[in-house]
């Protein structure tokens, strides 16, 4: 590793280091009932995961974060794709749009489970009405985008349909839905959260509310901790590497 | 027999919202013949990019008819198109550019000769915006050969270059034309570019464009760069039509 590369490690463990100091600190001043130490929540987390309470719950969360996310995102990028192509469709559902887009989520999840039952699907339909018009927005602007010249580029070299989606219009569009991709993630996991937490039996969210209801804070840091480490290994392992793919012609 | 047969008897275009629409090509004839190179000389805004546009059948809404003929019977005609700009995909190496336009059925070798002769060889797997605007332009030109063309379209392609890059690529041109013949159809307001490459000038008017004159360049290619002998030959056949006030027809100065 490189001399910068080192420093950029230090620095980043410094920071952990103190961040860890810091809340110990938290813990003398508030106590440990109000804000448990870092090693009692470090306990707790292993504990949970030991007898496997954690991962269980933390899977049936991370399953419901991935059908609304494809969910969203399938529905988003259609309508989005859409509304920057066709500007009548586009100036029909421009409003819809913007109703949607200021529409509080625990209002949607509290109507989805009125309308459709205390069940999967309604929590699923919930989160991801919450996400689809963030989606279509920004697919909306990717497709104003695309680029004239290298569609008609395409039509006289008779690209045909299926190579223009694939090498003109996908690539162009890539870095839009890894941009709605990663805004999407961040807001679906808390969103799955409010939802389960109202009207699910199991799932982090669901399990969070019961601690709560103990006012049991050491096991709520411990959950909210292993969820906030998988999404960023979700966002650093897949997500980053898969935008720095995309734009990998940029100069 | 010819290539293509061009008659557009009227093409026009809104200029701009309440405005009349503005009348870009009348009564616009002739024909290249298969394996002639072509330059259609004109002032800008005679309308030139319109009619390979329309050639290209990029642009559809005119009066008249243009014919494409393929080289083989039972096959559609196959155009190349170098462009003003080059428009290549950025997120694709410029072997990858000229190699996607080819047929399944093409030879690849093709692929690699092209790129050896516009000297990309070296930068075959180098993207778009890490080349030069004159490497961008000669991934164009074997891009367009690449797909071995019935009819090659060729807008200014080396317009806003400078004049020592523009000449290296004339004659890379001229030498892939060689190489790989094929009926060019090219369009410049240059007089001395047209000279270098064409076997036919066809000259347009100012807008709207059509034929104005035609003239065969009959000075052999070994003599074209000869900047004296072409100034000689211009100075004898051709004068650019200058664009003219429509009330009095008098030259605008």
């Amino acid at each position: 590793m490189s001399s910068s590369g080192l420093r950029a490690l230090g620095i980043r463990i410094a920071s952990f280091a103190s961040l860890i100091l810091l809340w110990q600190i938290g813990t003398l001043i508030l106590g440990p009932r109000k804000l448990p130490s870092p090693a009692t929540v470090a306990y707790v987390l292993s504990a949970d995961i030991a007898d496997g309470s954690l991962p269980f719950h933390l899977a049936i969360t991370l399953l419901r974060v991935a059908a609304s996310f494809v969910t969203a995102m399938a529905i988003g990028t259609f309508l989005g794709i859409a509304m920057g192509r066709m500007p009548r469709f586009d100036r029909f559902f421009d409003s819809w749009l913007i109703v949607a887009l200021t529409f509080p989520a625990l209002v949607a999840a509290i109507l989805c489970y009125l309308w459709f039952g205390f069940g999967e699907a309604a929590a699923i339909i919930a989160v991801a009405v919450n996400k689809i018009p963030n989606v279509a927005v920004t697919m909306r602007e990717g497709a104003r985008a695309l680029s004239r010249d290298l569609a008609e580029m395409a039509t006289v070299f008779r690209f045909g349909r299926l190579k223009t989606l694939r090498h003109v219009i996908l690539p162009a569009l890539a870095p839009f839905l890894i941009a709605a991709a990663r805004s999407g993630l961040a807001l679906i996991w808390k969103i799955v959260l409010v939802v389960e937490l109202l009207g699910r039996s199991n799932g982090m969210g669901f399990q969070i509310n019961l601690f709560f209801s103990f006012f049991d804070v050491a096991s709520i840091l411990a959950y909210t901790i292993a969820f906030v480490v998988v999404i960023q290994l979700i966002e650093f392992g897949i997500l980053r590497p898969l935008d720095r793919h995309t734009v990998r012609w940029r100069r | 027999m010819n290539a293509v047969t061009i008659d557009v008897s009227l093409k026009r275009f809104a200029a701009a919202a309440q405005a009349p629409p503005v009348t870009a090509l009348r009564d616009l004839k002739f024909a290249v013949a298969r394996g002639e190179f072509v330059c259609v000389l004109g002032p800008s805004g005679c309308g030139k990019t319109t009619l390979l546009n329309i050639v290209a059948g990029l642009d559809r809404d005119y009066s008249g008819r243009v014919i494409v003929t393929a080289t083989s019977a039972n096959a559609q005609p196959t155009l190349g198109y170098v462009f003003q700009t080059p428009r290549l995909l950025p997120w694709r190496t410029a072997k990858e550019n000229v190699q996607l336009v080819q047929r399944p059925e093409q030879d690849r070798q093709i692929v690699a000769e092209l790129l050896s002769v516009t000297g990309l060889s070296e930068f075959q797997n180098t993207y778009p915006e890490r080349l030069s605007i004159g490497m961008s332009r000669r991934v164009a030109l074997a891009r367009a050969f690449a797909i071995e063309p019935d009819l090659l379209l060729m807008d200014e392609p080396f317009v806003s270059l400078d004049e020592a890059t523009a000449q290296r690529l004339r004659l890379m041109l001229l030498d892939i034309w060689r190489r790989r013949p094929t009926t060019v159809l090219f369009v410049t307001h240059d007089t001395r570019e047209a000279i270098l490459l064409a076997d036919r000038i066809v000259v347009l008017s100012a807008s709207p464009g059509s034929v104005e004159s035609v003239f065969d360049v009959d000075i052999p290619r070994e003599q074209r760069n000869d900047p004296a002998i072409v100034e000689a030959w211009r100075n004898r056949k051709i004068s650019l039509p200058r664009k003219t006030d429509p009330e009095n027809q008098a030259p605008i100065v």
